[in-house]
């Protein structure tokens, strides 16, 4: 379980220097998530304490602002361009393929934490639109139909790496 | 004073007073669906809206939270108004499934009686209303998501009056649901903070909060052949259930009431007021321990509310050894009614159903709270059922309520001192174990047995009392929100090591006290008028009985000298006392 042990003194000093401010919440929030990726449950319950706010406050923030992450980030984002020339060209029907495939929502990622799935505004390749990016790799004219094999491509990857690092610690 | 026109009519109000407010001066009720008497406007529906011409031109406002200004003509009710509030409706209901005669709050519910004042017979919009999974986690306060019209009146009780935080508004927009402070994955209610004090429920307009209904175990026992059903009514039930049938809030029905559980098949009908008295005998004794015997820290603190119990392990379980470790009535009558009771009577203890008729929703959450709460060998009290739910069988059964004759308890276990009726009122047990402790002390009796500076709704009452020289410091708080100050003052004269601001402290969760309690009659809603109602009612009780004071019970006397022997003696301690540990207040 991650806690307030596992930040950086200056995110700490940070805390306390922010402790009595207004609007302090979002702003510590935000910090946490740039360290961890997303805002764990444990340090949200550690602030409630800290900053003497309630649990209850705290995750009303959290979700109102659809910025803040409260689980993990998966290791491969998978961003659907929902611009508006890929929205027309079939982005909607690509992501609930995607969300059907590897049974989440956007915003959430696998139980593998391997994939995550966002949507995000034109990426500028709308002549290729429909458009989709894994991490830095981008994939234009994408179909319904080839999704599976985006898929695959990063779990063989993801196979391969690990079968390396079986062999190295060996 | 301010002036303006409201329908034509002239009024004169106080600096302040809301649009709303100043209608009822001239008898107009505006609706309200957000809006409640014992909360901050949230603003949030726009039912109330009203039509405003001053200096400004004329401008459409919401009533619940707009002041009245010098000048200002109101108009409250014109076509448009009528127009623009039935289009408001229409929002609310493209959002909300058709299911009243499936839903629990069915007749008692604000949007389906809005709905049907302003004829909402089409809808213009398509329903977008999505089915939710309910959540029974706590088996007692059943959360229907999808019913929430998004008022906020829960969220305000259950973060302010009560302090408790349990639930929130998640996410925004469209997706706002009402939850425990959740991940992705949602915290169910019983893992989180609350304490089952129904008070979300009580306010709650429409059905999406609503209190588990256990009438059908209680008529499969009251059917069971095998079974002697028992029962027993708490005491601010006398004084609300009334409401159900008609009556004015506060109007004593304890003969009625017994006649109707006789009615509906129990074999023995008894009083919870009793077994108040007993509390007080031991709660009494026990504060006598510690303020003249110094056996054990001061302040004594009440715990007779199972949701302040449970809120106190889950917050202050530092203050554990303060608590008494005496029993409610409630679960102090289930005891009784399975050890004395049935031995009395030659039955079995494990034939006896006992069934509880109480004000709260806790009540029904105490019953399993811990080990000591099966004393007898037995589960003490089997079922609980609150005031609604009783009204309910009664309703069942045709029975003209308000025609029965007044009946006869079983008096082994019923007969009360005016002591006892008060437990139900914020300030009553306070008063009712000072009666007591005056005498246990001095050995005299009090003049005047009235303690009039515990009464009454003020969230904080402070008072001292002088026995025989020495000054002791009462408290009653209620409304849990009240209580932290209190904490505060006594954990930091501890810590100090200074003079203890209290030697002895009542805490009820509920507004009011009992009489304000999750499980009371839905009625026009829960209000301060109707609580210090309930609470009159109970007041006049005690001015009415024989004996003012639990000590001076004859049945009180009977049972300690057949049964309990000593106060705080092994009998006692083995049926009437129980012990505390320190909860988490999130499970997941
Ligand atoms: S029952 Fe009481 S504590 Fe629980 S959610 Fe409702 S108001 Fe909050
Ligand atoms: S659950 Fe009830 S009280 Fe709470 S916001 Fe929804 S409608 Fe209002
Ligand atoms: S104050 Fe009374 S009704 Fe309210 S939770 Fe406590 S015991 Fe129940
Ligand atoms: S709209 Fe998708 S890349 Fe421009
Ligand atoms: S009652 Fe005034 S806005 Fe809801």
């Amino acid at each position: 379980m991650l806690t307030m042990k596992d930040l950086p003194e200056k995110l700490i000093s940070f805390i306390q220097t922010w402790k009595e401010k207004e609007g302090n919440l979002i702003m510590i929030f935000h910090e946490i998530q740039n360290h961890f990726g997303y805002v764990p449950r444990s340090i949200a319950f550690e602030l409630s304490e800290i900053l003497d706010v309630p649990v209850a406050r705290i995750y009303e923030v959290l979700t109102f602002y659809s910025q803040f992450k409260l689980e993990p980030p998966g290791k491969y984002i998978i961003s659907v361009c929902m611009g508006t020339a890929c929205y027309l060209k079939g982005a909607p029907g690509l992501i609930e393929e995607l969300e059907d495939m590897l049974n989440i929502k956007q915003g959430q990622s696998t139980e593998d934490g391997l994939f995550e799935i966002q949507s995000v505004r034109c990426i500028g390749c709308c002549s290729a639109a429909p458009v989709l990016t894994v991490n830095d790799d981008v994939y234009t004219k994408v179909e319904k139909s080839g999704l599976k094999d985006i898929i695959k491509e990063y779990m063989n990857r993801e196979k391969a790496e690990s079968n390396k690092a079986q062999v190295t610690s060996k | 004073m301010i002036k303006a026109i409201i329908d034509g009519y002239e009024i004169n109000v106080e600096p302040g007073t809301t649009i709303l407010d100043a209608a009822k001066k001239v008898q107009i009720n505006i609706p309200t669906l957000c809006y409640h008497p014992d909360l901050p406007a949230t603003a949030a529906c726009g039912i109330c809206i009203v039509k405003v011409k001053s200096a400004m031109g004329e401008r459409i406002l919401r009533a619940c939270c707009t002041p009245v200004e010098e000048g200002m003509e109101i108009i409250t009710n014109d076509p448009e108004v009528i127009v623009i509030r039935q289009n408001v409706l229409q929002l609310i209901l493209s959002n909300h499934p058709n299911e009243c005669l499936e839903c629990e709050r069915s007749g008692s519910c604000e949007l389906q009686q809005l709905a049907w004042e302003f004829g909402m017979k089409s809808r213009y919009f398509e329903n977008i209303y999505k089915k939710v999974d309910e959540d029974d986690s706590t088996r007692i306060i059943i959360l229907h998501p999808e019913k929430c019209i998004k008022c906020g009146r829960c969220l305000e009780v259950c973060q302010k009056m009560q302090n408790v935080w349990a639930l929130s508004f998640l996410d925004r927009g469209i997706e706002t649901r009402f939850a425990p402070a959740g991940d992705i994955d949602d915290v169910s209610l019983d893992d989180s903070p609350c304490i089952r004090c129904g008070q979300c429920a009580e306010h709650c307009p429409v059905g999406a909060i609503i209190v588990l209904d256990q009438t059908k175990v209680v008529w499969d026992a009251l059917r069971d052949k095998q079974k002697y059903c028992v029962v027993q009514i708490a005491p601010s039930v006398r004084a609300a259930i009334g409401e159900s049938f008609g009556y004015e809030p506060g109007t004593i029905l304890t003969g009625k009431l017994y006649s109707a559980l006789r009615r509906l098949g129990f074999k023995a009908v008894f009083d919870t007021n009793f077994s108040a008295d007993v509390t007080i005998i031991e709660e009494a004794n026990e504060f006598v321990e510690r303020f003249v015997h110094e056996k054990k820290e001061l302040p004594l603190i009440t715990t007779c509310c199972p949701s302040w119990v449970d809120f106190m392990e889950k917050h202050h379980p530092d203050m554990i050894p303060n608590f008494s470790s005496c029993k409610s009535p409630q679960q102090i009558m289930g005891a009784l009614s399975k050890t004395y009771y049935a031995d009395k009577m030659g039955i079995a203890p494990e034939n006896i159903f006992m069934v509880s008729i109480m004000p709260c929703t806790s009540k029904k959450f105490e019953i399993t709270r811990s080990m000591e709460m099966f004393s007898s060998g037995h589960r003490d009290v089997d079922v609980v059922l609150t005031t609604r739910e009783l009204a309910r069988m009664i309703k069942q059964t045709g029975l003209d309520f308000a025609k029965l004759e007044d009946a006869e308890p079983d008096h082994i276990l019923s007969d009360y001192s005016g002591a006892g009726t008060i437990f139900g009122s914020t300030g009553g047990v306070m008063e009712a174990a000072l009666r007591t402790a005056y005498n246990l002390i001095t050995k005299k009796e009090l003049d005047n047995v009235d303690f009039e500076q515990v009464r009454g709704l003020e969230g904080i009452k402070e008072t001292t009392v002088n026995i025989e020289g020495t000054e002791v410091r009462v408290c009653a708080a209620h409304g849990l929100a009240n209580v932290e100050t209190i904490i505060n003052r006594i954990r930091e004269a501890k810590e100090n090591g200074e003079e203890l601001p209290y030697h002895f402290v009542e805490v009820m969760a509920c507004k009011g006290g009992c009489i304000g309690g999750g499980g009371q009659p839905y009625g026009v809603g829960i209000s301060n008028e109707i609580r210090l109602k309930r609470m009159k009612g109970l007041y006049d009780d005690d001015k009415n009985s024989a004996k003012r004071c639990s000590h001076n019970n004859p049945y009180i006397i009977k049972l300690y000298e057949d049964f309990v022997k000593d106060p705080l003696g092994e009998t006692a301690e083995r049926y009437f006392h129980t012990s505390y540990r320190e909860r988490v207040t999130y499970k997941k």
